[in-house]
């Protein structure tokens, strides 16, 4: 160990001379901004970001993207909420009311929270990594532009009918699209068109950005990167796009197929001619259950980066860790049908089912345990990306074990497709993953921008989110026990739902002012934030050698590492890793 | 209002048991009563779980925060351990097993129940946005509302459902008697429901199925086994014969216009199947799958526009004369 010790010493002494740069030894974000005064007109800067082929240009622009979609989406939800504000409301047309909640879910999976990441990982990948860029730039470019033409493919369906009410509009038939309500029998002129094409194109560009992210990782470390020294960060976005690779596949074909019989006179879920309308859910399930880890795989990932930093102690059991997220990607192929346990399978397959779904909570649970055990003994820093991460934990929990209630396969049949599920899952989507992209955001933003994100905006954010989170997701698992079914515009006076919907219309908009502020936040700190300077967090991993923005290329000569964080090993020179 | 709210937010469950009619914790029937003793047991493993996890959390947090009086060194750096790994990976394998045995003997006993011969046969076909009902026995047609007869354990009679689809998936779902089960075009599955007591059991579809799914509302009537008699006697008979004169021309209109092409009438030259059986269309409280009371008035306008009430409703309005409404109006009030 000493041995070892003496070995990083010289290196580190070298590296500062010629090879990896150490934090504050490079040209200040001030420095570099003085020079985009020459970068030239706005036209040219336009034509360089719509042609760029860097990875750091494409992670702005998918994260770009996805926060204008995550304002459509909210918008959208906004507008659901009003109309379910109380009983028999008439503020929104069932009609209207059914294309909103299909845009919304379709917006937040698929061009929200799937990019969003993308985005993470494209900025990031190539910096933890301690290389000039992605593996296949051309491929990320072209990846980006199909998720982005997908989602205006989606929106134009607005346009593209005759107004909100026309029969050629915005899709209307739930974002799992259950046929044959999606067959030209029951789904007149192009809606149900845009949405299977919207997500065959954005799937082509998933795809090219999964094969990206695992050629990348897989044959461009710097030297001395051994995969076990990999952030684990890196980790869960292979796993995420191994997960991409194989689910987004039968997502897309079910599309086709569903294209082939609305337009070549398939069967394949036409009903009234003998098709199968299961063979549907069994396609969209098998792409929608694994969609969940594609999704959560780099929430974990951010959530590792984060908790050891503002613990200051190492992640407890690396190895563990990704042996987890290996097998809870695995495991998560073999569930899909624990949507489906109300479709009449037998007793076995529902057991089966239920049993699959259950041990999905056990690599779970190991990772929940290693977090705990990260923090276990460490000097916790409350800065506004560990708020986020430590109520991610406590909401990661709950969220699992409303999985676990739905993974009773009887309990099941009574929450099914209820409001507890629609709880449970944004429990998932907003408690874990959203909260996770929040604490990426202030985590990393000064790393992006050179700026760090005001530290009050921040925790008034944090605040009024959590508290509009638990407001709209705590009550709205009990309309759901009180017998209300998703996707429903209105409801009747007698059931005695009407306050616990007033009261998660009343949570939902304290979360739209929470985001709102975000939103202010990143803009006013581009200007007038602290300046960050390379490493603000006194972090460990190589994206915090480099300047903040880090320039063209990353590092100046290919970075040496020697354990999993290479910054430790520098500042702290007598105790290795 | 606002204590009330609060009292429900603190207290939980129980509290909504009296208040609400579909309320899946207060169950009638013997399907419904398993699921949720094995939801009790689900809900106390969990909270067990959340409570020790969710407190050493809370515990992990305010114990390991930074002092303020911290001298910025770092904290020993401790990098993992098999045995503690081993260890919380052995406790939810554990945990699991006994949840999953639990959740597989009432998956079985539920699905796999032997039908006796007492039970009931009924057929329910979803439509685009209503249910339509027959009792294959006694040759009955009704709609949107199921009558079934109680279930005592001295004389078990349970309803055994027979489930299709005309149109798309839609989802049988009355909380108190049982959970729900999709209701699937080309597709036949089964549900059986055994209610304990006489009364009305509300629910509804629970799978999107279209523009009008919110008012795809469902009804089952519990009767004692007397009352359920008498109600198949009732409905099997064929319509009655108009009395008055409005009523007959009222008939006369009926039959002229487009209703026959949707509608049935028994013992008429009304056939249609498309829409509701309308042979005994005032024995039902309810028009439009739920979606208002069957009083006179809501029919005459439920007739000449069916989206005052239900939009995206598959009947058209057929632009009738308002002397051509009162006389249909006066015909189908017959229909007891």
């Amino acid at each position: 160990m000493a041995q070892r010790g003496a070995a990083i010493r010289q290196e580190g002494k070298s590296m500062s001379e010629s090879s990896m740069p150490l934090p504050g030894r490079l040209p200040d974000a001030a420095e570099q901004e003085s020079r985009a005064d020459t970068f030239g007109n706005i036209v040219e800067i336009l034509h360089d970001w719509v042609t760029t082929v860097d990875h750091k240009k494409i992670g702005i622009l998918y994260i770009l993207y996805s926060l204008a979609m995550l304002v459509a989406g909210g918008i959208e939800i906004l507008l659901i909420r009003l109309q379910l504000a109380g009983p028999r409301l008439n503020i929104i047309p069932a009609e209207v009311f059914n294309r909103l909640f299909t845009m919304h879910g379709t917006t937040m999976i698929f061009f929200v929270a799937m990019p969003i990441f993308v985005g993470f990982a494209n900025y990031l990948v190539p910096l933890m990594l301690g290389v000039r860029d992605i593996a296949f730039p051309r491929l990320n470019a072209f990846s980006f532009w199909m998720t982005a033409f997908g989602g205006l493919l989606l929106y134009y369906s607005f346009l593209g009918g005759d107004g909100l009410q026309g029969a050629g509009t915005a899709p209307d038939v739930g974002w799992f699209a259950y046929a044959p309500l999606t067959e030209r029998a029951f789904s007149r002129g192009h809606s149900t068109d845009f949405w299977a094409l919207a997500l065959i194109l954005s799937g082509f560009g998933s795809i090219g950005g999964a094969i990206n992210f695992i050629t990348t990782a897989f044959c461009l470390r710097c030297k001395g990167m051994t995969l076990f020294r990999m952030p684990l960060f890196v980790w869960l976005m292979i796993v995420s796009s191994v997960l991409v690779i194989l689910a987004v596949s039968p997502l897309t074909a079910a599309q086709a197929m569903l294209l082939i019989d609305r337009y070549l006179g398939g069967h394949f879920f036409d009903t009234q001619a003998g098709g199968s309308a299961t063979i549907w859910m069994h396609f969209f399930w098998i792409f929608g259950h694994p969609e969940v880890y594609v999704l959560i795989m780099p929430a974990f990932g951010i959530a590792s980066e984060v908790i050891p930093v503002f613990s200051r102690k190492a992640i407890f059991g690396y190895p563990a860790m990704v042996a987890a997220s290996v097998s809870i990607a695995f495991v998560s192929l073999s569930v899909w049908a624990h949507h489906m346990f109300t479709i009449g399978m037998s007793a076995a397959g529902n057991a089966f089912f239920a049993l699959s779904t259950m041990i999905v909570g056990i690599p779970t649970g190991i990772k929940i345990f290693n977090w705990l055990a990260t923090l276990w003994g460490g000097k916790i820093r409350f800065e506004v990306p560990m708020l986020f991460s430590l109520a991610f934990l406590f909401q990661f929990l709950i969220a699992g074990l409303t999985g676990i209630m739905l993974a009773v396969a009887p309990f099941n049949w009574q929450l099914h497709n209820s409001y507890f599920v629609v709880a449970h899952f944004h429990y998932v989507i907003v408690g874990a993953i959203l909260f996770m992209v929040f604490a990426g955001f202030y985590y990393w933003y000064p790393k992006v921008t050179g700026r760090m994100l005001d530290d009050r905006l921040g925790k008034l954010h944090f605040w009024l989110f959590v508290i509009g989170f638990h407001v709209t997701f705590d009550v709205m698992h009990i309309p759901g026990i009180l017998g209300m079914p998703r996707q429903i515009y209105t409801y009747e006076i007698d059931r005695g739902w009407g306050t616990l919907n007033l009261i998660v219309t009343i949570g939902a908009f304290i979360q739209a002012i929470a985001i709102i502020i975000f939103v202010l936040n990143l803009i006013v700190s581009l200007f007038k934030g602290k300046i960050a300077g390379p490493d603000p967090w006194d972090a460990w991993t190589l994206e915090w050698t480099t300047a903040s923005p880090p320039h063209d290329y990353n590092f100046d000569a290919e970075p040496v590492v020697y354990s999993a964080r290479p910054l430790w090993d520098l500042k702290h020179p007598d105790d290795p890793d | 209002m606002l204590a009330n709210l609060v009292a429900m937010l603190l207290c939980g469950l129980p509290l909504f048991a009296g208040q609400s009619q579909t309320n899946i914790f207060s169950p009638q029937s013997a399907p419904a009563r398993s699921i949720v003793a094995v939801s009790y047991f689900t809900l106390a493993i969990t909270g067990l779980i959340f409570a020790v996890v969710g407190g050493l959390l809370v515990y992990v947090i305010i114990r390991f925060r930074r002092r303020d009086n911290d001298d910025t060194t770092e904290p020993p750096q401790i990098f993992g351990s098999t045995q503690i790994e081993l260890s919380w990976t052995i406790i939810p394998v554990l945990i699991v097993t006994v949840i999953f045995l639990t959740t597989a003997r009432v998956i079985f006993d539920v699905q796999d129940a032997p039908k006796p011969k007492s039970a009931l046969d009924v057929t329910v076909v979803g439509h685009q946005f209503w249910w339509e009902v027959r009792y294959p026995g006694s040759q009955v047609t009704t709609a949107n509302e199921v009558h079934v007869p109680v279930s005592t354990p001295s004389a078990p009679t349970p309803t055994f459902i027979k489930l299709t689809s005309a149109d798309v998936v839609h989802s049988f779902w009355v909380p108190e008697l049982a959970g729900k089960t999709d209701v699937i075009p080309n597709r036949i599955n089964e549900l059986w429901i055994a209610p304990e007591k006489a009364g009305l059991f509300e629910g509804q579809c629970a799978q999107f199925c279209g523009a009008e799914h919110a008012l795809m509302l469902l009804r089952v009537y519990a009767d004692t086994p007397e009352n359920f008699a008498t109600w198949i006697r009732q409905q099997q008979l064929p319509a009655a014969a108009p009395q008055s004169d409005a009523a007959a021309q009222g008939r006369k209109q009926f039959e002229a216009q487009a209703c026959i092409n949707c509608h049935a009438v028994n013992g008429t030259v009304a056939n249609g199947r498309f829409g509701p059986d309308l042979t005994h269309l005032m024995s039902r409280d309810t028009l439009a799958s739920g979606a208002m009371p069957n009083t006179a008035e809501n029919l005459a306008k439920w007739i000449d526009d069916p989206d005052t009430f239900k939009h995206g409703s598959l009947m058209p309005s057929m632009h009738l004369t308002k002397t051509q409404i009162d006389q249909i109006t006066a015909y189908l009030v017959t229909l007891k």
